[in-house]
């Protein structure tokens, strides 16, 4: 096989951040543990190629944003100096100019965050940019084990620090969340050398989303703890009662193998063995 | 006999009132052969056996109750089982229209999530008492009630639904998103339900709700915590949504899918629903996928997180084999965790600390050695399912708390755990 086939082609959509306290713009966390993912790659599979894309608005604030996945690809050598930018006004729907760009030269792989920072942030873009090509797609992505013959092996990252391994027909759309590497720091002189590619593209007004009412958001209530007591008495005991023995089973007096296997029964019927 | 027990006042308030001239003849009457504790003596005194006066309380103390829930010797048994029935029985016939949940059922039970969001369900559903809608649950895979048979459906009936789609097959374990979805289409062709409600959680009910709606062609509404009656709106309720990394609300008519956060609800508590089983009369066709699942990975158990760890075995002051302790952990593929007494003596690490000032954990199954429960620690394992206890000590807080607690020497029992579990993967391979 010759090693030119090996690499594979992706692209990593990139959004503006924002910072939560200071609410600053910044390179998004998710996004940039997906371009971590994607540098990652180039170490397994020599020849990847990684295009950055991103759509929005232009401007200062976001610009810089931007430039700080650039200042991450310094010294990759993966054709990493410039960044794929598709304009468009404020407030417009991204998915159709970026399934359009994503269709016109398809990559293999797709990485994207999970939720975006900022707008409606209801992490809806990689599905709906998976519906639109027709790719499979695979959410919370913790590392790439390899790509061999068009078939990606993938680790998914589950709840409560376990994984599980997949694997998926490319081309494909993944997602990865806070389970995914840590990225690195963003180096500043690379980044502002960098180059953003502009191209202005057509845009269509999301108009549900400007129909809504967004405002700061409000601290949830605490749930209260219901007594639901017919007397006074029993919601006194409610609210004094020291927590009495429950439904537990104690064995008292039996041996240590008895005991033992009391506890591996519970171990298993609740199927924490391995 | 009829289950309905029937109050008397007036009887009642005889048998409290011990200076009323019925009195003896209506507590005689109510104990039904238990013996009075004051009687006429044939002289005409009043005699007293004080001895029948009152009841054993839980810490081995008499207590005497005067306040007419204890008449004649013992405490009226019926008041704990009165407040378990107290649930209203409702069964809905021909619903007027049907609000679809998909719960994510961690484990095989419904968690406190999918609860909140069967209350959520619940309230859509009873928002018009004179046409009241149906909760269909769709269940995928093995489920685990409390009990067998009728009183599996009851913990359904019991958390709101009134409808349960269970589909058990092969196809849907693991990671299956393309099977989920295409039986879900299924049910959207022959029930057509109003809403559908899914939970917002990285346990695939995130996943599972954003392609639904895709596929449904909807725009779904992600992270709402409250919803609100709204006439204006197309379906007749508002909704507030966590937008941006939880710094917006967002609040608009509530679509027709929608992603739910924890808490956006209160459970159902006062009512039992049928929770009928439903099939469906076309089977979901068979789909080809393109994500194939080759099963769970081993994790390094000392690797996870301690707050996130789903089986922690954790060591206290009770614990003198520490080489025995963390061999178990080994064995039994669990993340260690200590005690402040345990950390404290330089037997484990700082970080390893479980409690109000280490670490407050979520393990599913906790497995206590040698801990006596200081009020400290009970705070930071109060969000554990299941919490097993070894101690020598069978008065200590920590047997209170567990579900399972054995008195014990804790080496021993650790000793005899891991040799049945060695002796049970030996025995696997050998059959393999």
């Amino acid at each position: 096989m010759r090693p030119e086939q090996q690499g594979v082609e992706v692209a990593v959509l990139v959004s503006v951040g924002r910072h939560p306290i200071t609410g600053r713009a910044r390179r998004a966390d998710q996004d940039a543990r997906g371009l971590e993912l994607a540098l990652g790659l180039e170490r397994q599979l020599p020849g990847s190629r990684v295009n950055l894309l991103h759509a929005g608005p232009r401007g200062e604030e976001s610009e810089s944003a931007l430039r700080g996945y650039l200042g991450m690809a310094a010294g990759a050598g993966m054709g990493l100096d410039t960044l794929s930018m598709l304009e468009q006004a404020e407030g417009s729907d991204v998915i159709p100019a970026l399934a359009e760009h994503l269709a016109a030269a398809p990559p293999q792989l797709v990485i994207t965050g999970a939720r975006a920072e900022r707008g409606e942030g209801s992490g809806l873009l990689p599905y709906a940019l998976a519906e639109r090509l027709g790719w499979p797609l695979v959410n919370g992505l913790a590392a790439v084990e390899g790509i061999e013959n068009g078939v990606a092996t993938l680790l998914q990252a589950l709840p409560r620090g376990q994984r599980r391994r997949l694997k998926v027909r490319l081309p494909a759309v993944v997602t990865v969340d806070a389970a995914a590497p840590e990225a690195r720091q963003s180096a500043f002189g690379p980044a502002r050398r960098a180059e953003l590619e502009v191209t202005a593209v057509a845009a269509e007004p999301d108009r549900e989303l400007a129909e809504w009412q967004l405002t700061p958001a409000r601290k949830r209530p605490k749930r209260l703890k219901i007594v639901k007591a017919a007397s006074a008495r029993d919601r006194f005991k409610a609210a004094a009662a020291k927590m009495e023995g429950g439904s537990g089973q104690v064995l008292e007096g039996v041996s240590a193998e008895q005991g033992a296997e009391a506890i591996l029964k519970l171990l298993e019927t609740e199927g924490v063995l391995r | 006999m009829s289950e309905i027990r029937r109050r008397d006042p007036r009887r009642e308030w005889i048998a409290r009132n011990r200076l009323h001239p019925e009195h003896l003849s209506v507590l005689a009457e109510q104990d039904g052969g238990v013996a009075a504790s004051e009687w006429l003596g044939p002289n005409g005194v009043v005699r007293k056996n004080l001895r029948a006066i009152g009841f054993i309380g839980p810490n081995g103390v008499k207590r005497i109750d005067r306040s007419g829930a204890q008449q004649g010797g013992q405490v009226a048994g019926a008041s704990r089982l009165a407040a378990q029935d107290s649930r209203r029985n409702v069964t809905i016939e021909a619903p007027a229209f049907l609000v679809a949940v998909v719960p994510d059922m961690p484990g095989g039970r419904l968690s406190g999530h999918d609860k909140d969001l069967l209350g959520l369900a619940r309230r859509l559903a009873d928002a018009d008492p004179d046409r009241p809608g149906a909760v269909l649950a769709v269940i995928f895979g093995q489920h685990k009630g409390e009990g067998g048979g009728e009183l599996k459906t009851q913990v359904f009936g019991e958390a709101g639904i009134d409808r349960l789609l269970h589909l058990d097959d092969d196809a849907y374990a693991g990671f299956a998103p393309e099977a989920r979805l295409a039986a879900l289409a299924a049910v959207e062709r022959e029930l057509a339900p109003r809403h559908w409600l899914l939970p917002d959680s990285p346990l695939g009910g995130a996943d599972l709700g954003r392609r639904l709606s895709l596929s449904l062609g909807e725009r779904p509404a992600a992270g709402v915590w409250q919803i609100e009656a709204d006439g204006d709106a197309p379906l007749g309720w508002r909704c507030t949504a966590r937008g941006a990394a939880e710094s917006l609300d967002i609040q608009r008519p509530l679509p027709r899918v929608v992603l739910a956060l924890a808490e956006c609800a209160e459970p159902v508590d006062e009512t039992r629903h049928a929770a009928e089983p439903l099939a469906l009369s076309i089977e979901p066709p068979a789909t080809l996928s393109r994500i194939e699942d080759l099963g769970q990975v081993a994790v390094d158990p000392a690797g996870v997180a301690l707050a996130e760890a789903e089986f922690i075995i954790s060591a206290g002051n009770g614990v003198k084999d520490w080489e025995g302790f963390h061999h178990a952990a080994k064995v039994l593929g669990a993340t260690k965790g200590a005690s402040r007494v345990a950390v404290d003596d330089g037997f484990m690490a700082r970080d390893r600390q479980v409690g109000a000032t280490g670490t407050w954990v979520t393990a599913r199954v906790y497995l206590a050695v040698g801990i006596s429960g200081a009020i400290q620690h009970l705070q930071g394992i109060q969000r554990c399912d299941k919490v097993v206890a070894i101690n020598l000590d069978p008065g200590c807080d920590m047997i209170k708390r567990a579900d399972l607690a054995v008195i014990g020497d804790s080496a021993q029992i650790l000793a005899a755990l891991v040799a049945m579990v060695e002796q049970q993967r030996g025995g696997q391979r050998d059959a393999a």
